[in-house]
């Protein structure tokens, strides 16, 4: 196996270019394993761990992109996610947060999971929620491409990067209400989702953000619960009267999330678990998440 | 305060431990530190798998991908031929017996003709490097004719229809079929129509256990060495080394004195070193290349490497009378043994005859029966046979409180025995047992304070914790008790002795003492208590404790709660003969004719006449080296129709309370606190005590709510961490202890082994909490969300 050590993101360009079945490496969290299992054996690795850039964020605004954004670079561990942006990226922090153990959150990053593509990856039901104008920025010697988040994903373990694109950040925009993740998992820490949640609110459109992990064969988001939602929330002047969305409606937003998973049985749960579970979750981070921004509300109007 | 009270002490945590006063503060009674606990902590300490020696090769097993599948051939032409391979061996090359196993010899070195479960070795591979070790495994080409796999009860009872594991002509088990080893327990006047008539009240109830795992932390590892007499020399992780031995020899074609063992640094047991896994295969290696072997398992392999706790299936019919008397029991256990016999007719025996629990049953009916099936194999882990019973009789206890309207502790006090109860086995508890008073202390314990969301949201507190799924939501809490029954020592007529050589010299001046067993440390704190015997007995500040090998007499199994018992016992008697010998040294040299001589502070003392001699003065430059060997009172097998007969060295008993917080909409557990209370008989050493029951009750948590090796049609889908999960700090409660010490005395300073009792218990009283947290039934460990969710 050659291990390729490029010293500048160009070179890494150059490096990815010249070997586009290079797996690159960063935290190595999901490429040791997938190594140590003997799943993968890659001709090449591609260490990315001496670029430092990749492992730095800054906010900033973006063409396409409303309001300000977190450029993310794709190798800023998880530890530091929680730690440095809970505020503008709220529900990504939080998923970061239930990823693996502390030495795990001291490695892992975003790009990681995002070249994975794994349906159980924390960080996509967060990236979604967070709002479709989420971008990956895809770098190649060809030059930079912007892949929209509903776009990223295309299958199971599969994303839409072209063999010469390595990830170099992703471009959040910084949260205008509050944000929640929920994880299943069948102890009470270091576990891979049975199935994860992410929502988020976007007072500024109008508009909800879903995010299902582990119950589908990709991420994917929940656009009828959003756009129902995102309906009855305008409908009944909710976004500005903060009143209470009521349990009949916060039921209906469950059934729909659920309803847009398509889970399957295996080891780690069944897929009626799956569905059960993400209604749940559903109801109570739609919860939260209005009692946050209906104190908001409050707090603004005092 | 009784008698029996005023024999008890409190010790919770460690804030009390410095009221236990003893003769040496590091000898029994002490909490000395390990030896090896700060090199583990710091990472430091040597394990199996950091065993390394010049011109190593590396060896490699090759499994079957089968659960069952006839070999039609393989060849290992293209591996051969590989650059770096030193040696492929498949069941052809093997010099000696073919077979191997802890009881009856059933397994294959190498499978030949078939493999019978997912993950047998059928070829191995020495190379320079395991990565080229795993390509030359690759390039075997094994032919398999697949069959279907033998995995159910249904399956394993009915051989005409669905096969046999093993062909009635190369059956070697205890019965016939696919039975491994069946045995009945009836005491009284049986179960029958009659008996049912006496009862009021009837519980029936159908239980189920899971496939536990010991998932120790240490990979099966070690190192084949070979020696110049044409021997080998093995340094390995192991429960038992003469057994291993034994076991090695006769497939190496050796006598036993040509193969010889040294412990290696073990990272934990729990039963599953009891079986061999590398060992076989890595001295064929030495063997046939005349080089060192190493072999180290991988996570996944390691899944494959060894046994697992049986899985159980058990009907259990209780009857009682209105105020709450048991009248009678009634169960069937039935547990998968896997393909191979390992350990299956011993945890037959403890499943049948400790099946009724710490109770009092006047009329018993019981059949433990181990299929032999094409699943994985399955024998020896932490409570053994024992463990399965108790989460069924505790949930009908349960069960038949409800009924009766009763207080569920009340009611196993009403039931339980006491010293002098008789078990159905007809064996008399012939030491204290106080189950009653364990029950009452863990009943006694202040609960923890109730959940307060609102006031205080700490969600790494809550069910889910990090995972975010509850601010308080759906949250219940549930109180369950439990209590269990398990043997120490190895029973049915097994004489497991042990034995310990102790010298005594001068070295830089002071009196040193040596210890020599071949006793595994797997963790348990053996090598701690050896020099706490030694220090108590000889009066030493200085102890070493040598290398476990097989140069010493066997120490037997770091198993069944037995080595403080068995092998302390012997370093009690070697150390007790040493000091003898040094007392007549100063008899004869000095013509004492006192009788009241003791060591104390490295020097003789009379009673009477002070201080005699320094012990430095008395040895001069002699040494005094002496071994003994430990037995412990004889006992005798099970009738085969009745279950009669004193079949186990001593009980020990453990009662445990749990409090859980219950997300009843998402089916997520947090245990909130786990108390124990379990009488020692003599804490020698009450930290490792404390350690101990803490451990061995967070390994039945971990049956109770999440571990469990899953199979499909004969096939491990589990095999890692990721998908095998096992208790984390945060899922770990904390665990209040209570230590009754009443002395038993047939045992060496009254101790009881301490090991397993816990990890009965605590299973069932998690369950039972869940259960009154949840209203639900939950006859099937592990809880699963899906069984709490309904979906």
């Amino acid at each position: 196996m050659e291990f390729l050590r490029p010293a500048t993101w160009d070179e890494a360009l150059a490096a990815k270019a010249e070997n586009p079945s290079a797996l690159p490496i960063s935290g190595g969290t999901d490429v040791m394993v997938e190594l140590n299992f003997d799943r993968h054996r890659p001709g090449a690795l591609l260490d990315l761990n001496r670029i430092t850039e990749l492992t730095e964020w800054e906010s900033g605004t973006y063409e396409g992109q409303d309001g300000e954004v977190i450029r993310l670079g794709a190798a800023v561990p998880y530890a530091r996610i929680t730690k440095e942006l809970s505020g503008p990226l709220q529900g990504l922090s939080i998923a970061g947060n239930t990823v693996g153990s502390p030495q795990i959150r001291n490695r892992g990053s975003v790009g990681g999971n995002l070249g994975g593509a794994s349906p159980a990856g924390d960080a996509h039901p967060a990236l979604l929620a967070a709002g479709k104008d989420v971008f990956v920025e895809a770098e190649s010697v060809r030059g930079t491409r912007l892949i929209a988040i509903d776009d990223f994903y295309v299958g199971v373990k599969r994303n839409s990067l072209q063999p010469d694109e390595l990830i170099r950040a992703v471009r959040i925009p910084v949260a205008d209400g509050p944000q929640q993740f929920s994880k299943i998992g069948t102890r009470n820490a270091m576990v891979i989702a049975v199935c994860a949640f992410g929502f988020a609110l976007h007072p500024k459109n109008g508009t909800v953000g879903t995010g299902i992990g582990s119950a589908a064969p990709t991420p994917r988001r929940a656009p009828e619960a959003e756009q129902f939602l995102a309906d009855e929330l305008a409908e009944r002047g909710l976004w500005q009267s903060g009143g209470l969305i009521g349990p009949a409606a916060v039921q209906r937003f469950g059934e729909l999330v659920s309803a847009a998973a398509s889970p399957i049985d295996d080891v780690r749960g069944s897929a009626a678990y799956r569905r059960h579970a993400l209604a749940v979750m559903a109801r109570r981070t739609l919860t939260w998440t209005w009692n946050e921004y209906t104190q908001s509300l409050r707090s603004a109007a005092a | 305060m009784s008698a029996r009270n005023s024999a008890t002490r409190t010790i919770r945590g460690e804030k009390n431990l410095q009221d236990i006063t003893t003769a040496h503060p590091d000898g029994i009674g002490g909490s000395p530190l390990r030896p090896d606990g700060t090199l583990k902590v710091r990472g430091e300490f040597a394990y199996s798998s950091d065993l390394w020696h010049e011109d190593m090769l590396w060896g490699m097993a090759l499994r079957s991908p089968h659960a069952h599948a006839r070999i039609l051939s393989i060849d290992t032409t293209e591996a051969l031929t590989q650059p770096g391979v030193y040696a492929v061996m498949t069941h052809e090359d093997i010099p000696g017996s073919k077979y191997y196993g802890l009881e009856i010899q059933d397994q294959p070195a190498l499978a030949f003709g078939k493999v019978r479960y997912h993950g047998e070795a059928v070829a191995i591979v020495a190379a320079d490097h395991p990565e080229t070790a795993r390509r030359a495994l690759a390039k075997i080409k094994v032919e398999y004719e697949v069959l279907a796999p033998i995995t159910t009860e249904e399956h394993c009872q009915n051989p005409e229809t669905f096969g046999y594991v093993h062909e009635p002509e190369e059956y070697r088990g205890h019965a016939s079929g696919n039975v491994v080893h069946s045995q009945k327990v009836v005491s009284g006047l049986g179960v029958n129509d009659d008996v049912r008539a006496m009862a009021d009240v009837v519980v029936v109830g159908e239980y189920e256990v899971g496939m536990q795992d010991q998932a120790f932390l240490g990979p099966e590892s070690g190192l084949a060495v070979p020696a110049e007499d044409g021997g080998i020399d093995l340094y390995i992780a192991t429960q038992w080394l003469h057994v291993d031995r034994q076991q090695v020899a006769p497939v190496l074609g050796l006598p036993e004195n040509k193969v010889r063992l040294t412990l290696a640094g073990v990272g934990g047991a729990f039963g599953g070193r009891e079986d061999l896994s590398m060992q076989i295969h890595a001295c064929l290696l030495a063997q046939r290349t005349g080089k060192p072997v190493k072999i180290v398992y991988s996570r996944e392999e390691s899944f494959f490497g060894h046994v697992h706790r049986h899985p159980a299936k058990m009907r259990y019919e209780h009857g009682a009378t209105r105020d709450g008397r048991l009248v009678y029991m009634d169960a069937r256990i039935v547990l998968d043994g896997g393909a191979y016999a390992s350990a299956s007719p011993a945890v037959v025996g403890n499943a049948s005859s400790l099946s009724v629990g710490p109770y009092e049953v006047p009329n018993v009916n019981v059949l433990a029966i181990a299929y032999y099936s094409n699943n994985p194999s399955c024998g020896a882990m932490r409570g053994f046979g024992a463990v399965q019973a108790c989460f069924a009789y505790e949930t009908q206890l349960d069960r038949l409180a409800a009924e009766l309207g009763m207080d569920p502790v009340e009611l196993r006090q009403l039931n339980a025995v006491s010293q002098g109860s008789h078990l159905p086995t007809g064996q008399v508890i012939d030491a204290p047992a106080p189950v009653a008073e364990l029950l009452q202390k863990v009943k006694d314990l202040p609960l923890p304070p109730p959940l307060d969301t609102e006031h205080h949201l700490d969600i790494r507190e809550l069910p889910g914790a990090l995972s975010n799924t509850s601010h308080g939501e759906g949250i219940v809490r549930g109180v369950g008790y439990a209590v269990g029954l398990k043997n120490v020592g190895f029973s049915e007529g097994f004489d497991d002795y042990s034995t310990a050589r102790v010298r005594l010299e001068v070295i830089g001046g002071e009196p040193v003492a040596m210890v020599h067993t071949a006793m595994a440390e797997v963790g348990q704190g053996g090598v701690t208590v050896h020099g706490q015997i030694a220090r108590t007995e000889l009066g030493v500040e200085q102890v070493t404790i040598h290398p476990a090998n097989t140069e010493v007499g066997s120490a037997g199994s770091t198993s069944a709660s037995r080595q403080t018992y068995m092998t302390g016992g012997a370093v009690k008697l070697a150390a007790e003969a040493v000091r003898n010998e040094l007392f007549n040294l100063g008899r004869s040299r000095y013509g004492w004719t006192y009788n009241d001589l003791s060591l104390i502070g490295g020097k003789v003392v009379s009673a009477s006449a002070g201080v005699l001699i320094s012990m430095v003065d008395l040895l001069g430059d002699q040494a005094i080296d002496l071994t003994r060997e430990h037995h412990h009172r004889p006992t005798v097998p099970f009738d085969k129709e009745t279950g009669q007969g004193f079949g186990h060295v001593q009980y020990t008993f453990c009662a445990h309370r749990a409090v859980v917080d219950v997300d009843v909409e998402l089916g997520l557990v947090k245990v909130v606190e786990l108390a124990a209370a379990q009488d020692v008989g003599k804490a020698l050493n009450p930290l490792s005590v404390i350690g101990q029951i803490q451990g061995g009750s967070t390994q039945g948590l971990g049956l109770a709510v999440m571990e469990e090796i899953i199979t499909k049609d004969g096939k491990v889908r589990n095999p890692s961490f990721t998908d095998y999960l096992i208790p984390t700090i945060l899922d770990t409660p904390p665990q209040p202890v209570e230590i009754m010490e009443l002395a038993d005395p047939n045992a060496p300073y009254g101790l009881r082994g301490v090991g397993e009792a816990p990890t009965l218990s605590s299973t069932p009283a998690i369950v039972s909490a869940i259960r009154a947290a949840t209203g639900l039934a939950l006859n099937r460990v592990p809880v699963r969300p899906e069984h709490i969710t309904g979906t």
